[in-house]
Protein backbone atom coordinates (compact mmCIF):
# COMPACT_ATOMS: atom_id res chain seq x y z
CA UNK A 1 0.00 0.00 0.00
CA UNK A 2 1.11 3.16 -1.00
CA UNK A 3 0.75 6.93 0.97
CA UNK A 4 -1.34 7.52 -2.39
CA UNK A 5 -4.17 5.12 -1.10
CA UNK A 6 -7.47 7.16 -0.12
CA UNK A 7 -7.39 6.91 3.94
CA UNK A 8 -10.89 7.63 5.66
CA UNK A 9 -11.56 10.11 8.44
CA UNK A 10 -13.98 8.72 10.93
CA UNK A 11 -16.91 11.23 12.33
CA UNK A 12 -18.20 11.12 15.54
CA UNK A 13 -21.13 9.49 13.85
CA UNK A 14 -18.99 6.85 12.38
CA UNK A 15 -15.92 6.19 15.26
CA UNK A 16 -17.92 2.84 16.53
CA UNK A 17 -17.18 1.61 12.97
CA UNK A 18 -13.80 2.61 12.87
CA UNK A 19 -12.80 1.12 16.33
CA UNK A 20 -14.44 -1.96 15.49
CA UNK A 21 -12.49 -2.76 12.44
CA UNK A 22 -9.56 -1.57 14.24
CA UNK A 23 -10.27 -4.33 16.62
CA UNK A 24 -10.91 -6.20 13.77
CA UNK A 25 -14.68 -6.98 14.79
CA UNK A 26 -17.22 -5.39 11.81
CA UNK A 27 -19.92 -2.74 13.86
CA UNK A 28 -23.40 -2.11 12.36
CA UNK A 29 -25.84 -0.38 14.03
CA UNK A 30 -29.79 -2.32 15.16
CA UNK A 31 -32.44 -0.01 16.12
CA UNK A 32 -34.24 -1.17 19.28
CA UNK A 33 -37.39 0.37 18.13
CA UNK A 34 -37.88 -1.40 14.14
CA UNK A 35 -35.22 -4.26 14.83
CA UNK A 36 -33.70 -2.69 11.19
CA UNK A 37 -29.85 -3.48 11.32
CA UNK A 38 -28.46 -1.10 9.22
CA UNK A 39 -25.18 0.83 7.39
CA UNK A 40 -23.66 3.12 6.98
CA UNK A 41 -23.71 4.45 10.66
CA UNK A 42 -25.66 7.14 11.94
CA UNK A 43 -26.98 7.96 15.32
CA UNK A 44 -30.63 7.32 15.08
CA UNK A 45 -32.31 4.78 12.87
CA UNK A 46 -32.33 5.36 8.83
CA UNK A 47 -36.13 3.04 8.75
CA UNK A 48 -38.49 4.89 11.22
CA UNK A 49 -35.89 8.29 12.59
CA UNK A 50 -36.05 6.57 16.26
CA UNK A 51 -32.94 7.62 18.39
CA UNK A 52 -33.08 4.17 20.11
CA UNK A 53 -30.30 2.51 18.45
CA UNK A 54 -27.74 -0.26 19.44
CA UNK A 55 -24.12 -1.08 17.98
CA UNK A 56 -24.50 -4.60 17.12
CA UNK A 57 -21.02 -6.83 16.21
CA UNK A 58 -21.96 -8.53 12.98
CA UNK A 59 -20.35 -11.80 12.44
CA UNK A 60 -18.03 -10.76 9.57
CA UNK A 61 -19.47 -13.19 6.71
CA UNK A 62 -21.80 -12.51 3.52
CA UNK A 63 -22.12 -12.95 -0.13
CA UNK A 64 -20.77 -11.31 -3.04
CA UNK A 65 -23.52 -9.33 -4.22
CA UNK A 66 -22.26 -7.41 -7.04
CA UNK A 67 -18.68 -6.46 -8.55
CA UNK A 68 -16.70 -5.12 -11.03
CA UNK A 69 -12.83 -6.22 -12.12
CA UNK A 70 -11.04 -2.64 -12.48
CA UNK A 71 -8.21 -2.51 -15.01
CA UNK A 72 -7.86 1.37 -14.41
CA UNK A 73 -6.18 2.05 -10.68
CA UNK A 74 -6.92 4.37 -8.61
CA UNK A 75 -3.74 6.08 -6.63
CA UNK A 76 -2.08 3.16 -4.13
CA UNK A 77 -3.58 0.73 -5.98
CA UNK A 78 -2.49 -2.05 -8.64
CA UNK A 79 -4.91 -3.00 -11.28
CA UNK A 80 -6.43 -5.47 -12.09
CA UNK A 81 -8.41 -5.46 -8.54
CA UNK A 82 -11.31 -6.61 -7.50
CA UNK A 83 -14.27 -3.71 -6.54
CA UNK A 84 -17.53 -5.95 -4.59
CA UNK A 85 -20.89 -5.01 -3.02
CA UNK A 86 -21.06 -7.71 -0.13
CA UNK A 87 -24.29 -8.50 1.80
CA UNK A 88 -23.92 -9.39 4.59
CA UNK A 89 -25.55 -11.86 7.24
CA UNK A 90 -26.67 -9.53 8.93
CA UNK A 91 -28.84 -7.81 5.82
CA UNK A 92 -26.89 -4.25 5.12
CA UNK A 93 -24.54 -4.17 2.16
CA UNK A 94 -21.72 -2.52 1.94
CA UNK A 95 -18.53 -1.56 -1.01
CA UNK A 96 -15.29 -3.76 0.12
CA UNK A 97 -12.14 -5.40 -1.89
CA UNK A 98 -12.14 -9.16 -2.52
CA UNK A 99 -8.84 -9.80 -1.40
CA UNK A 100 -7.60 -13.73 -1.68
CA UNK A 101 -9.07 -14.48 -4.88
CA UNK A 102 -7.78 -14.31 -8.57
CA UNK A 103 -9.42 -11.06 -10.35
CA UNK A 104 -11.18 -13.06 -12.81
CA UNK A 105 -14.90 -13.71 -13.74
CA UNK A 106 -14.94 -17.30 -14.31
CA UNK A 107 -13.58 -17.54 -10.56
CA UNK A 108 -15.58 -15.50 -8.87
CA UNK A 109 -19.08 -16.06 -9.02
CA UNK A 110 -22.23 -14.39 -8.05
CA UNK A 111 -23.19 -15.00 -4.44
CA UNK A 112 -20.23 -16.42 -3.12
CA UNK A 113 -19.53 -17.03 0.25
CA UNK A 114 -16.99 -14.68 1.87
CA UNK A 115 -15.86 -13.35 5.26
CA UNK A 116 -14.23 -10.56 6.62
CA UNK A 117 -10.33 -9.97 7.06
CA UNK A 118 -9.14 -6.81 8.36
CA UNK A 119 -6.23 -4.50 6.40
CA UNK A 120 -4.57 -1.84 7.58
CA UNK A 121 -4.21 1.36 5.56
CA UNK A 122 -2.78 4.28 7.07
CA UNK A 123 -4.46 5.23 10.88
CA UNK A 124 -7.23 2.78 10.07
CA UNK A 125 -8.50 -0.92 9.27
CA UNK A 126 -10.64 -1.68 6.32
CA UNK A 127 -12.85 -4.61 6.51
CA UNK A 128 -12.20 -6.54 3.56
CA UNK A 129 -13.97 -9.78 2.08
CA UNK A 130 -12.06 -13.32 0.66
CA UNK A 131 -13.68 -16.35 -0.13
CA UNK A 132 -15.11 -18.07 2.99
CA UNK A 133 -13.27 -21.29 4.24
CA UNK A 134 -15.03 -21.76 7.22
CA UNK B 1 -48.99 23.45 -22.49
CA UNK B 2 -48.03 26.84 -20.69
CA UNK B 3 -43.77 26.80 -20.21
CA UNK B 4 -41.77 26.34 -23.87
CA UNK B 5 -38.41 26.12 -24.72
CA UNK B 6 -37.32 29.02 -26.47
CA UNK B 7 -33.91 28.79 -27.42
CA UNK B 8 -31.67 26.18 -27.15
CA UNK B 9 -28.02 25.47 -28.27
CA UNK B 10 -24.43 23.42 -27.47
CA UNK B 11 -20.98 25.27 -27.07
CA UNK B 12 -19.78 25.89 -30.88
CA UNK B 13 -16.68 23.26 -29.91
CA UNK B 14 -16.94 20.18 -27.99
CA UNK B 15 -14.60 17.72 -27.72
CA UNK B 16 -11.32 19.67 -26.73
CA UNK B 17 -12.01 22.88 -26.42
CA UNK B 18 -10.17 25.92 -24.82
CA UNK B 19 -12.62 27.35 -22.45
CA UNK B 20 -12.93 26.98 -18.98
CA UNK B 21 -16.08 25.65 -17.63
CA UNK B 22 -17.76 28.33 -16.85
CA UNK B 23 -16.59 29.58 -20.30
CA UNK B 24 -18.40 26.23 -21.89
CA UNK B 25 -21.60 27.59 -20.16
CA UNK B 26 -21.69 30.94 -21.10
CA UNK B 27 -20.78 30.10 -24.76
CA UNK B 28 -23.81 27.91 -24.83
CA UNK B 29 -25.75 30.27 -22.75
CA UNK B 30 -25.31 33.41 -25.25
CA UNK B 31 -25.66 30.82 -28.27
CA UNK B 32 -29.22 30.22 -27.07
CA UNK B 33 -29.90 33.51 -26.30
CA UNK B 34 -28.67 34.28 -29.95
CA UNK B 35 -31.35 31.20 -30.86
CA UNK B 36 -34.51 32.64 -29.44
CA UNK B 37 -33.52 36.20 -30.32
CA UNK B 38 -33.21 37.08 -26.46
CA UNK B 39 -30.81 39.52 -24.94
CA UNK B 40 -29.34 38.88 -21.32
CA UNK B 41 -31.88 41.48 -20.36
CA UNK B 42 -34.72 39.95 -20.83
CA UNK B 43 -33.80 37.06 -18.51
CA UNK B 44 -34.88 36.71 -15.03
CA UNK B 45 -33.98 33.60 -13.74
CA UNK B 46 -30.34 31.67 -13.72
CA UNK B 47 -30.14 27.81 -13.08
CA UNK B 48 -26.69 26.37 -13.08
CA UNK B 49 -24.97 23.52 -11.77
CA UNK B 50 -21.24 22.13 -11.06
CA UNK B 51 -18.85 21.83 -8.53
CA UNK B 52 -19.14 25.31 -7.68
CA UNK B 53 -22.03 25.77 -6.25
CA UNK B 54 -21.80 29.33 -6.99
CA UNK B 55 -22.41 28.62 -10.73
CA UNK B 56 -25.19 30.29 -11.37
CA UNK B 57 -23.99 34.10 -9.36
CA UNK B 58 -20.99 33.38 -12.00
CA UNK B 59 -23.19 32.80 -15.34
CA UNK B 60 -25.32 35.62 -14.21
CA UNK B 61 -22.63 38.21 -13.59
CA UNK B 62 -20.45 37.04 -16.75
CA UNK B 63 -23.67 38.19 -19.05
CA UNK B 64 -24.83 41.05 -16.70
CA UNK B 65 -28.23 39.21 -15.79
CA UNK B 66 -29.98 40.39 -12.63
CA UNK B 67 -32.02 37.65 -11.87
CA UNK B 68 -34.78 37.39 -9.42
CA UNK B 69 -35.01 33.67 -9.39
CA UNK B 70 -31.97 31.34 -8.99
CA UNK B 71 -31.72 27.33 -8.55
CA UNK B 72 -28.11 25.80 -8.06
CA UNK B 73 -29.34 22.19 -7.15
CA UNK B 74 -26.27 19.84 -8.01
CA UNK B 75 -27.30 16.10 -8.11
CA UNK B 76 -25.12 15.22 -10.75
CA UNK B 77 -26.05 14.67 -14.67
CA UNK B 78 -29.67 15.10 -14.61
CA UNK B 79 -29.29 18.62 -12.53
CA UNK B 80 -30.09 20.46 -15.95
CA UNK B 81 -33.28 18.73 -15.72
CA UNK B 82 -34.44 19.13 -12.16
CA UNK B 83 -33.78 22.87 -13.28
CA UNK B 84 -35.88 22.49 -16.42
CA UNK B 85 -38.63 21.12 -13.82
CA UNK B 86 -38.20 23.84 -11.32
CA UNK B 87 -37.77 27.02 -13.97
CA UNK B 88 -41.46 25.75 -15.29
CA UNK B 89 -43.22 25.73 -12.14
CA UNK B 90 -41.08 29.03 -11.13
CA UNK B 91 -42.46 30.82 -14.58
CA UNK B 92 -46.14 29.20 -14.04
CA UNK B 93 -46.13 31.01 -10.45
CA UNK B 94 -44.89 34.10 -11.81
CA UNK B 95 -41.89 34.16 -10.10
CA UNK B 96 -39.92 34.69 -13.44
CA UNK B 97 -40.46 34.83 -17.09
CA UNK B 98 -37.41 34.13 -18.86
CA UNK B 99 -35.14 31.45 -17.85
CA UNK B 100 -31.58 30.69 -18.75
CA UNK B 101 -30.28 27.06 -17.75
CA UNK B 102 -26.78 26.28 -18.45
CA UNK B 103 -24.62 24.29 -18.28
CA UNK B 104 -20.36 23.87 -18.90
CA UNK B 105 -18.06 21.30 -18.12
CA UNK B 106 -14.06 21.15 -19.13
CA UNK B 107 -14.41 17.16 -18.58
CA UNK B 108 -11.10 16.08 -20.94
CA UNK B 109 -9.40 19.58 -20.70
CA UNK B 110 -10.15 20.14 -16.94
CA UNK B 111 -9.80 23.97 -17.77
CA UNK B 112 -11.06 26.19 -14.15
CA UNK B 113 -13.01 22.51 -13.27
CA UNK B 114 -12.74 22.01 -9.34
CA UNK B 115 -12.08 19.06 -8.46
CA UNK B 116 -14.87 16.07 -7.89
CA UNK B 117 -13.18 13.90 -5.32
CA UNK B 118 -15.43 14.09 -2.16
CA UNK B 119 -13.46 14.15 1.35
CA UNK B 120 -11.92 11.56 3.27
CA UNK B 121 -14.38 12.03 6.40
CA UNK B 122 -17.65 12.19 3.95
CA UNK B 123 -19.57 8.71 3.36
CA UNK B 124 -17.41 8.25 -0.21
CA UNK B 125 -14.25 9.33 1.44
CA UNK B 126 -14.90 6.07 4.36
CA UNK B 127 -16.91 3.39 2.72
CA UNK B 128 -15.90 3.45 -1.18
CA UNK B 129 -13.01 5.67 -2.33
CA UNK B 130 -10.66 3.51 0.12
CA UNK B 131 -11.41 0.70 -2.00
CA UNK B 132 -10.08 2.12 -4.98
CA UNK B 133 -12.86 3.66 -7.01
CA UNK B 134 -12.62 5.41 -9.83
CA UNK B 135 -15.18 7.40 -10.94
CA UNK B 136 -18.75 5.75 -12.71
CA UNK B 137 -17.05 3.03 -14.36
CA UNK B 138 -16.48 1.46 -10.98
CA UNK B 139 -20.01 2.35 -9.65
CA UNK B 140 -22.67 2.66 -11.94
CA UNK B 141 -21.93 -0.34 -13.08
CA UNK B 142 -21.60 -2.77 -9.47
CA UNK B 143 -24.95 -4.07 -10.35
CA UNK B 144 -24.43 -5.23 -14.10
CA UNK B 145 -23.31 -8.80 -13.62
CA UNK B 146 -26.44 -9.34 -11.84
CA UNK B 147 -28.54 -7.52 -13.59
CA UNK B 148 -27.54 -9.75 -16.93
CA UNK B 149 -27.73 -12.58 -14.90
CA UNK B 150 -31.35 -12.48 -13.57
CA UNK B 151 -32.48 -11.43 -16.88
CA UNK B 152 -30.61 -14.57 -18.80
CA UNK B 153 -28.31 -11.85 -20.68
CA UNK B 154 -24.78 -11.64 -21.47
CA UNK B 155 -21.89 -9.49 -22.27
CA UNK B 156 -23.51 -8.95 -25.54
CA UNK B 157 -26.54 -7.02 -24.55
CA UNK B 158 -24.53 -4.42 -23.62
CA UNK B 159 -22.23 -4.87 -26.90
CA UNK B 160 -25.39 -4.27 -28.65
CA UNK B 161 -26.78 -1.27 -27.38
CA UNK B 162 -23.14 0.30 -28.14
CA UNK B 163 -23.78 -0.82 -31.40
CA UNK B 164 -26.49 0.37 -32.28
CA UNK B 165 -26.18 3.70 -30.83
CA UNK B 166 -22.83 3.96 -32.63
CA UNK B 167 -25.04 3.27 -35.94
CA UNK B 168 -27.26 6.55 -35.15
CA UNK B 169 -23.48 8.62 -34.06
CA UNK B 170 -22.40 7.52 -37.57
CA UNK B 171 -24.98 10.26 -38.79
CA UNK B 172 -23.90 12.72 -36.52
CA UNK B 173 -20.56 14.71 -37.60
CA UNK B 174 -20.70 15.84 -34.19
CA UNK B 175 -19.98 12.85 -32.90
CA UNK B 176 -16.72 11.80 -31.45
CA UNK B 177 -17.30 7.89 -32.07
CA UNK B 178 -18.65 7.40 -35.48
CA UNK B 179 -16.83 4.37 -37.01
CA UNK B 180 -19.09 1.01 -37.27
CA UNK B 181 -18.52 -1.44 -34.55
CA UNK B 182 -19.22 -4.64 -34.57
CA UNK B 183 -20.68 -6.70 -31.17
CA UNK B 184 -17.50 -8.81 -31.06
CA UNK B 185 -15.52 -5.36 -31.52
CA UNK B 186 -16.80 -4.38 -28.33
CA UNK B 187 -16.32 -7.55 -26.15
CA UNK B 188 -12.90 -8.01 -27.54
CA UNK B 189 -11.88 -3.98 -26.95
CA UNK B 190 -9.90 -3.58 -23.69
CA UNK B 191 -11.63 -3.89 -20.49
CA UNK B 192 -12.10 -0.95 -18.15
CA UNK B 193 -13.79 -2.48 -15.30
CA UNK B 194 -14.92 -6.19 -16.14
CA UNK B 195 -17.83 -6.15 -17.67
CA UNK B 196 -17.04 -3.45 -19.13
CA UNK B 197 -15.23 -2.42 -22.22
CA UNK B 198 -13.66 1.06 -23.50
CA UNK B 199 -16.48 1.05 -25.90
CA UNK B 200 -19.53 0.46 -23.23
CA UNK B 201 -18.21 3.14 -21.11
CA UNK B 202 -18.56 7.14 -22.54
CA UNK B 203 -16.55 9.54 -24.38
CA UNK B 204 -14.93 12.53 -22.18
CA UNK B 205 -15.47 15.63 -23.66
CA UNK B 206 -15.29 19.47 -22.91
CA UNK B 207 -18.58 20.84 -23.54
CA UNK B 208 -21.44 23.27 -22.92
CA UNK B 209 -25.12 23.57 -23.08
CA UNK B 210 -27.80 25.83 -22.86
CA UNK B 211 -31.75 26.36 -22.93
CA UNK B 212 -34.34 29.17 -22.52
CA UNK B 213 -37.37 28.61 -20.94
CA UNK B 214 -40.58 30.87 -20.61
CA UNK B 215 -43.95 31.09 -21.09
CA UNK B 216 -45.76 29.51 -23.89
CA UNK B 217 -47.59 33.03 -24.38
CA UNK B 218 -44.02 34.36 -24.98
CA UNK B 219 -42.94 31.87 -27.05
CA UNK B 220 -45.89 32.45 -29.58
CA UNK B 221 -43.67 36.07 -30.15
CA UNK B 222 -40.43 34.59 -30.42
CA UNK B 223 -38.64 32.88 -34.00
CA UNK B 224 -37.89 29.56 -33.19
CA UNK B 225 -41.22 26.28 -32.72
CA UNK B 226 -41.72 25.83 -29.20
CA UNK B 227 -40.75 23.32 -27.72
CA UNK B 228 -43.29 22.46 -24.90
CA UNK B 229 -42.67 21.04 -20.99
CA UNK B 230 -45.50 18.59 -21.01
CA UNK B 231 -44.59 16.71 -17.77
CA UNK B 232 -41.42 16.74 -15.91
CA UNK B 233 -40.09 14.42 -12.42
CA UNK B 234 -37.58 14.21 -10.52
CA UNK B 235 -36.20 11.76 -7.55
CA UNK B 236 -33.46 11.12 -5.24
CA UNK B 237 -32.19 7.43 -4.53
CA UNK B 238 -29.11 6.04 -2.51
CA UNK B 239 -26.53 8.13 -1.34
CA UNK B 240 -24.08 5.57 -2.38
CA UNK B 241 -24.55 3.12 -5.19
CA UNK B 242 -23.13 0.22 -3.41
CA UNK B 243 -26.41 1.48 -1.35
CA UNK B 244 -29.16 1.00 -3.88
CA UNK B 245 -31.68 -0.73 -2.69
CA UNK B 246 -31.70 -3.11 -5.19
CA UNK B 247 -28.27 -2.91 -7.45
CA UNK B 248 -30.26 -3.78 -10.77
CA UNK B 249 -33.25 -1.17 -10.91
CA UNK B 250 -33.00 2.51 -9.61
CA UNK B 251 -35.72 3.27 -7.76
CA UNK B 252 -34.47 7.13 -8.78
CA UNK B 253 -35.26 5.98 -12.23
CA UNK B 254 -38.82 4.62 -11.47
CA UNK B 255 -40.32 7.19 -9.31
CA UNK B 256 -38.91 10.22 -11.67
CA UNK B 257 -40.20 8.69 -14.69
CA UNK B 258 -43.33 7.92 -13.26
CA UNK B 259 -43.67 11.45 -12.11
CA UNK B 260 -42.78 12.50 -15.33
CA UNK B 261 -45.61 10.65 -16.96
CA UNK B 262 -47.93 11.32 -14.58
CA UNK B 263 -48.01 14.81 -14.83
CA UNK B 264 -47.55 14.94 -18.71
CA UNK B 265 -50.82 12.86 -18.91
CA UNK B 266 -49.18 10.19 -21.50
CA UNK B 267 -47.79 6.87 -21.68
CA UNK B 268 -44.90 5.01 -22.91
CA UNK B 269 -46.80 4.61 -26.09
CA UNK B 270 -47.30 8.40 -26.39
CA UNK B 271 -43.33 8.63 -26.79
CA UNK B 272 -42.16 8.96 -30.48
CA UNK B 273 -38.10 9.51 -29.76
CA UNK B 274 -36.55 9.09 -26.47
CA UNK B 275 -32.61 9.81 -24.54
CA UNK B 276 -31.87 7.99 -22.17
CA UNK B 277 -28.72 9.14 -20.34
CA UNK B 278 -25.91 6.50 -21.26
CA UNK B 279 -22.92 7.11 -19.17
CA UNK B 280 -22.56 3.52 -19.59
CA UNK B 281 -23.91 0.57 -21.78
CA UNK B 282 -26.06 -0.44 -19.07
CA UNK B 283 -27.87 2.42 -17.98
CA UNK B 284 -29.91 2.47 -21.50
CA UNK B 285 -31.06 -1.37 -20.65
CA UNK B 286 -32.09 -0.06 -17.04
CA UNK B 287 -33.91 2.91 -18.18
CA UNK B 288 -35.88 1.36 -20.50
CA UNK B 289 -37.32 -1.27 -17.70
CA UNK B 290 -37.02 1.43 -14.99
CA UNK B 291 -39.51 3.87 -17.28
CA UNK B 292 -41.82 1.17 -17.77
CA UNK B 293 -41.17 0.89 -21.69
CA UNK B 294 -40.66 -2.43 -21.99
CA UNK B 295 -41.58 -5.23 -19.00
CA UNK B 296 -39.04 -6.18 -16.56
CA UNK B 297 -36.01 -8.12 -18.49
CA UNK B 298 -37.32 -7.38 -21.68
CA UNK B 299 -34.81 -4.54 -22.26
CA UNK B 300 -32.26 -6.76 -23.80
CA UNK B 301 -34.81 -8.55 -26.32
CA UNK B 302 -35.91 -4.83 -27.31
CA UNK B 303 -32.35 -3.23 -28.28
CA UNK B 304 -31.73 -6.82 -30.18
CA UNK B 305 -34.59 -7.05 -31.73
CA UNK B 306 -33.83 -3.65 -32.96
CA UNK B 307 -36.97 -1.30 -31.87
CA UNK B 308 -34.06 1.32 -30.54
CA UNK B 309 -32.13 1.55 -33.67
CA UNK B 310 -32.91 3.28 -36.81
CA UNK B 311 -36.17 2.74 -38.35
CA UNK B 312 -37.09 1.39 -34.74
CA UNK B 313 -40.27 1.97 -32.72
CA UNK B 314 -38.81 3.72 -30.24
CA UNK B 315 -35.48 5.16 -31.76
CA UNK B 316 -32.93 6.20 -28.73
CA UNK B 317 -29.92 8.20 -28.21
CA UNK B 318 -30.55 9.47 -31.42
CA UNK B 319 -27.09 11.66 -31.45
CA UNK B 320 -25.13 8.81 -30.93
CA UNK B 321 -25.16 9.28 -27.02
CA UNK B 322 -22.74 9.67 -24.27
CA UNK B 323 -21.29 6.62 -25.55
CA UNK B 324 -20.43 8.18 -28.84
CA UNK B 325 -21.27 11.54 -29.10
CA UNK B 326 -20.50 13.95 -25.59
CA UNK B 327 -20.13 13.82 -22.38
CA UNK B 328 -18.33 16.15 -19.91
CA UNK B 329 -19.07 14.74 -16.88
CA UNK B 330 -22.71 15.99 -16.25
CA UNK B 331 -24.58 14.69 -19.78
CA UNK B 332 -28.08 15.36 -19.36
CA UNK B 333 -28.14 18.98 -20.88
CA UNK B 334 -26.60 17.35 -24.13
CA UNK B 335 -29.56 14.38 -23.70
CA UNK B 336 -31.76 17.31 -23.52
CA UNK B 337 -30.71 19.26 -26.28
CA UNK B 338 -31.20 16.12 -28.34
CA UNK B 339 -34.55 15.78 -27.59
CA UNK B 340 -34.88 19.83 -28.61
CA UNK B 341 -33.42 19.27 -32.28
CA UNK B 342 -35.67 16.02 -32.44
CA UNK B 343 -38.83 17.90 -32.15
CA UNK B 344 -37.77 20.53 -33.98
CA UNK B 345 -36.98 18.90 -36.64
CA UNK B 346 -33.20 19.53 -37.37
CA UNK B 347 -31.24 16.79 -35.39
CA UNK B 348 -28.24 15.34 -37.38
CA UNK B 349 -30.12 12.01 -38.02
CA UNK B 350 -33.31 13.41 -37.99
CA UNK B 351 -36.10 10.75 -36.98
CA UNK B 352 -39.59 11.38 -38.86
CA UNK B 353 -42.70 12.81 -37.34
CA UNK B 354 -41.13 13.14 -33.57
CA UNK B 355 -43.84 14.93 -31.92
CA UNK B 356 -43.45 13.67 -28.26
CA UNK B 357 -39.41 12.94 -26.73
CA UNK B 358 -38.47 11.65 -23.29
CA UNK B 359 -35.50 12.38 -22.01
CA UNK B 360 -34.26 10.72 -18.84
CA UNK B 361 -31.18 11.52 -17.25
CA UNK B 362 -28.99 9.40 -14.20
CA UNK B 363 -27.49 12.33 -11.16
CA UNK B 364 -24.32 10.86 -9.46
CA UNK B 365 -23.86 7.34 -9.39
CA UNK B 366 -27.85 6.70 -9.25
CA UNK B 367 -28.52 9.32 -6.05
CA UNK B 368 -30.69 11.17 -7.90
CA UNK B 369 -32.67 11.00 -11.39
CA UNK B 370 -34.87 13.11 -13.33
CA UNK B 371 -37.27 13.03 -16.33
CA UNK B 372 -38.51 15.44 -19.14
CA UNK B 373 -41.13 14.96 -21.48
CA UNK B 374 -41.57 17.25 -24.24
CA UNK B 375 -44.07 18.14 -27.06
CA UNK B 376 -44.28 20.24 -30.21
CA UNK B 377 -47.76 20.90 -29.44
Amino acid sequence: MTSARPVPVPTPETAHYWEGTANRELRLQRCRACTTTYFPPQPFCPACSDDDVEVVRASGRGTVHGYVITHRAAPGFDAPYVIAVVELEEGPRLLTNLVGIEPDPDVIALDLPVEAVYEPVGDVVLPMFRPRVS
Amino acid sequence: MSVAIVGAAESAEIGTVPLSSVGLATDAARRALADCGLTPADVDGVASSGLNPYLPTIVAHALGIEARWVDATMVGGCSTLVHLGHAAAAIERGTCEVVLIAHGESGRSHLGAPNWRPGADSWQGQFELPYGTVGPMTLLTLGTLRFLRDRGLDRAALARVVVTQREWAARNPRALRRDPISVDDVLDAPIVAYPFTRPMCCVTTDAGGAVIVTSAARAADLPRPPVYVLGTGEATGAAMASQMPDLTSSDAFRRAGAAAFDAAGVGTDDIDHAMLYDATAALPLMALEDLGFVPHGESGAFVDEGHTAIGGTLPVNTSGGGLNYTHSGMYGVYALLESIRQLRGEAAAQVDGVTTSLTHAIGGMFQAAATTILSTR
